[in-house]
């Protein structure tokens, strides 16, 4: 029988609940035996030119080794020029939007990188930091994205502008002017911590000329090409090792400059270095995830037909642009989300604010599409008097009309969205659920119920041309190991590749070995982000899988003289037979040992021809006391399709931690800054992260349409769970209090702003 | 200073600066990597470990004050290779994804559970204010803690 789809518990499990896993600041190994303590010491200030920094009294302090600062990085050649336009790439802007390794002259954000103080200990370190003095002369600030595309306050004057990609919206009335109902929201995607549990760190160590860089990181091999273009190295001078990583979410895609800074260290001191963030630095100085600022309009009949639909979006890049345009354009690419509507119209403006650069969080970009559009249709719903999952039914895309083109250039693989929505409102029992809240409504309960639904679409593995790589090894022992260009962080790698290759070959799991993440062994890899592991590196093992296999029949017919047709593999027990003879039988270490090298190897790269579109409803059942405001969360209902499902654990693993970002998102977290752009969340006391307590136990329905796009039939499943729930949760609040009058409120929905947006509610309705 | 703790059974004596932190101390002196620092306002429960049977914070514990006390973190959980109950729990319950909080999690789980060996999910969930984990959405955590209950009754 095969093992897939079947419920295989991990193979990572033991050791990271024994032994501990080995994150970086846990690597123990004799080039780091010596290793120094690296700590930044950062802008306390928003925006500020730098007039001066004196590190004297810093220097004398005991154990310190160096401070460092951009003046000492005369070793390093300046960035290339650049016209600072965007090329349509997830690459950080050059020119006049330049970011530097270390402040130059102008800070322009709290917790921007100035200096580096290296000591002996870790402690010795932070009492150093303090002491380096820094001149700040301060500069007006520019915060939230509507005060930047004022363009009052530059951050670059060079640049001239705040405003860093502009793709702007048509504003083409005609569509809406037709439209028996026009409906148009202010909405906020407010700033998210991305908040994985291990903070950025990173070692770094240079021996006979070669540089090792442990990086907590979701891929190694980009990794390796941004530091070396960074520091002026050929890739094969540096080995980039990324051992076990404490979540990523976005925020760990490559290396950002603290990382790259530190191997610059590393290798101008010549000794080995080390850096655990803290969470105060983390809070600050980690790319921060959502931060848009959009504008929607929706029009239809009364009938609840949606003809028209437009979102205008102006993102917040924080100083700096990480990764080019790449959040709003996928924001304005999924815009139109699961609905085939007549006319489409989106566009973007991304500016820089003092603020945390943002960048990749759990959906970037994909959420807050699906948060416009979600809340869109409810509040079109709402005005046309209609039951809100009646209006998604009567606009999804039909089941026969894919492959898909929408209106705003994506093309769906596959969709039953009809299907996903009635079995979501079967499980969560929505007729009694609107009966129970038609029950409290007439009642005057304090205590009001509201039922959110969000029917969303997703794009994964959005640069599928880029592809992923593995290798598999037979050896003449008859163990398997696997190469992975993908990158574990949580998700079961480790499991699910042992999986495809026991199910090929007949090699037994607890035979097999995967490796990710060591430049040395894996020099060619992508990694893990956009939802694009199992899709890409899954698909990847399994066409080694498949060659391997090739060549071990070609080895087995000769070894059984026997044409290769007649000779087949028993993947139950791994063994090479001559069909119908079963008393002919190689192993694995058999047919391996009969190779010259005495094992067998694969070593591929699948790329597949387009993204891959998860989708699915979630509905969330909320109670909202309207005395205080408070949200509680009952009940969280999901469908999510994503294609084939390889390992139901996995999957439901990764829907329960994307259910719960997204609750986050929509109940509790937002990063916050005061007038002067000082963070008022920069702790974990400060920031209101989602604990056990916010969270009922989620009830996940099963749903699988599979893909053709690859042998697999799977797509990505990693976002999905934030992406369908944030809305939903968010609607669910509105919903409570709509017939009180409540038509929006934006997220996170605390009970300050549930309660400020009744109480004005309730004004206007007695006015 | 000299302090002398009992780590995992095994006496440990070391001079260190007056201000290391316990957590500090387990990683750096008694080379005990597992238990992780996730925070610095002894929010985030990482650094969980019992302190004569006792969930503390170790990052929130100066290593002067564990000085004579009992120190078990979960590299000292198993016994002859067998997982404790509640490490076979968050085995089974897929409880864990990236393992970084696991540590402290299952350690505040076992002093929850010895405190009230048979807890509902609501309690079981506001056992675990303390304690984060960003990738699980703590779903199968407490269905760990839970299954785990089962177990030691």
């Amino acid at each position: 029988m095969s093992i897939m789809g079947t419920r295989v518990i991990r193979t990572e499990d033991p050791r990271l609940l024994t032994a501990g896993g080995v994150y970086v600041d846990d690597v123990r190994t004799p080039e780091l035996n010596a290793a120094a303590r690296l700590t930044f010491v950062r802008s306390p200030v928003a925006h500020a030119r730098i007039t001066g920094i004196d590190a004297s009294e810093a220097l004398s302090e005991p154990g310190v080794v160096a401070v460092l600062t951009v003046a000492d990085m005369d070793d390093l050649a300046p960035p290339p020029p650049s016209s600072g336009e965007w090329d349509g790439s997830p690459a950080p802007l050059g020119g006049p939007w330049a970011e530097p390794l270390l402040a130059i002259d102008t800070v322009r954000f709290v917790g921007e990188p100035v200096a580096v103080v290296i000591t002996d200990n870790r402690y010795q370190g932070e009492d150093a930091a303090d002491l380096v003095a820094v001149d700040y002369e301060p500069l007006p600030v520019v915060l939230g994205p509507a005060a930047a595309v004022a363009d009052e306050i530059l951050l670059f004057p060079a640049a001239g502008t705040n405003v860093a990609i502009a793709n702007p919206v048509p504003t083409d009335d005609a569509p809406f002017d037709a439209c028996d109902v026009v409906v148009e929201q202010d909405i906020v995607n407010q700033r998210v911590a991305c908040l994985p549990m291990e903070g950025r760190a990173t070692a770094a160590s240079l021996e006979n000329g070669k540089l090792t860089v442990w990086a907590s990181s979701q891929n190694a091999q980009v990794s390796r090409f941004i530091l070396a273009g960074a520091l002026g190295m050929a890739p094969d001078q540096i080995r980039v090792v990324v051992p076990d990583v404490g979540g990523g979410f976005g925020a760990k895609i490559g290396v950002d400059r603290d990382t790259i800074t530190i191997a610059w260290a590393a290798r101008k001191l010549g000794r080995a270095l080390r850096w655990a963030e803290t969470r105060s630095e983390n809070l600050v100085a980690m790319t921060q995830g959502r931060a848009q600022l959009q504008h929607i309009k929706i029009g239809g009949s009364r009938d609840g037909r949606i003809l028209a639909y437009r979102i205008d979006v102006i993102q917040d890049a924080g100083a700096y642009q990480r990764i080019g345009g790449l959040l709003p354009f996928l924001t304005c690419l999924m815009a139109p989300g699961v609905y085939d509507i007549p006319d489409v119209q989106a566009g973007f403006r991304q500016a820089v604010t003092n603020t945390t650069p943002i960048g990749a969080y759990r959906g970037a970009g994909r959420p807050e599409a699906t948060a416009a559009i979600e809340r869109a249709l409810d509040l079109f719903a709402a005005e046309i008097g209609m039951d809100p999952a009646e209006v998604r039914r009567r606009n999804f895309i039909a089941p026969d009309k894919f492959p898909f083109q929408t209106k705003t250039g994506a093309m769906y693989d596959t969709g039953r969205y009809a299907e996903a929505l009635d079995k979501a409102l079967a499980v969560a029992g929505y007729d009694q659920l609107r009966e129970e809240q038609r029950r409290r409504r007439a009642s005057g309960d304090p205590r009001q119920l509201g039922i959110g639904v969000s029917s969303y679409v997703e794009i994964t593995a959005p640069d599928p041309d880029a592809g992923e790589t593995a290798k598999i090894e037979v050896t003449d022992n008859g163990s398997a190991t696997v190469y992975t260009g993908s990158s574990a962080h949580g998700q079961g790698h480790h499991t699910a590749w042992a999986m495809l290759v026991q199910d090929e070959l007949g090699i037994p799991m607890d035979q097999i070995t995967v490796i990710h993440g060591d430049t040395d062994l894996i020099p060619a890899g992508v990694g893990t982000y956009g939802s694009r592991s199992l899709q890409l590196g899954g698909s990847a093992v399994h066409k080694a899988a498949l060659e391997v296999k090739d060549e071990a029949r070609h080895h087995a017919a000769t070894m059984l003289e026997a044409a290769e047709a007649d000779v087949v593999l028993d993947t139950s027990t791994g063994l090479w037979q001559v069909r119908g003879d079963p008393d002919t039988a190689l192993s694995w270490a058999q047919v391996a040992g009969h190779s010259s090298g005495g094992s067998l190897i694969a070593d591929v790269s699948f790329v597949q021809e387009r993204p891959t579109f998860p989708f699915g409803t979630h509905v969330s059942v909320v109670e909202v006391d309207t005395e205080t405001g408070q949200v509680k969360m009952l009940r969280h209902v999901t469908v999510d399709d994503a294609g084939t499902v390889l390992n139901p654990v996995l999957t439901e693993g990764q829907r329960h931690g994307g259910i719960a970002q997204g609750a986050a998102q929509a109940l509790l977290e937002e990063v916050l800054y005061d007038a002067d752009g000082n963070p008022l969340t920069s702790t974990l006391a400060d920031y209101a992260a989602v604990s056990a307590p916010d969270l009922p136990s989620f009830e996940l329905a099963d749903s699988q349409t599979p893909t053709d796009l690859n042998p697999l039939g799977v797509k990505g499943i990693g976002e999905a769970g934030t992406i369908g729930s944030t809305p939903a949760i968010q609607n669910a609040v509105v919903d409570a209090v709509s017939h009180l009058g409540v038509r929006h409120i934006d997220m996170p929905a605390t009970p300050q702003r549930v309660w400020t947006a009744i109480t004005e509610a309730r004004k206007a309705s007695n006015q | 200073m000299k302090v002398d703790l009992t780590v995992n059974g095994k006496e440990i004596t070391a001079d260190v600066e007056d201000r290391m932190l316990l957590v500090h101390f387990l990683r750096d002196v008694a080379d005990l990597t597992a238990t992780n620092v996730g925070c610095d306002t002894t929010s985030c429960g990482a650094c969980t470990v019992l302190l004569d049977g006792e969930s503390v914070k170790s990052c929130t514990v100066l290593a002067a004050q564990a000085s004579g006390h009992e120190v078990t973190t979960v590299e000292g959980l198993a016994s002859d290779g067998t997982m404790h109950p509640v490490q076979q729990a968050f085995h089974e319950q897929h409880g864990l994804q990236c393992g970084f909080c696991t540590p402290g999690m299952v350690m505040a789980i076992v002093s929850l559970l010895k405190e009230n060996p048979h807890p509902n999910e609501e309690q079981v969930r506001t056992g675990l204010e303390g304690n984060l984990c960003r990738c699980t959405g703590y779903h199968n955590i407490v269905r760990a803690a839970l299954a785990a209950s089962e177990v030691s009754s």
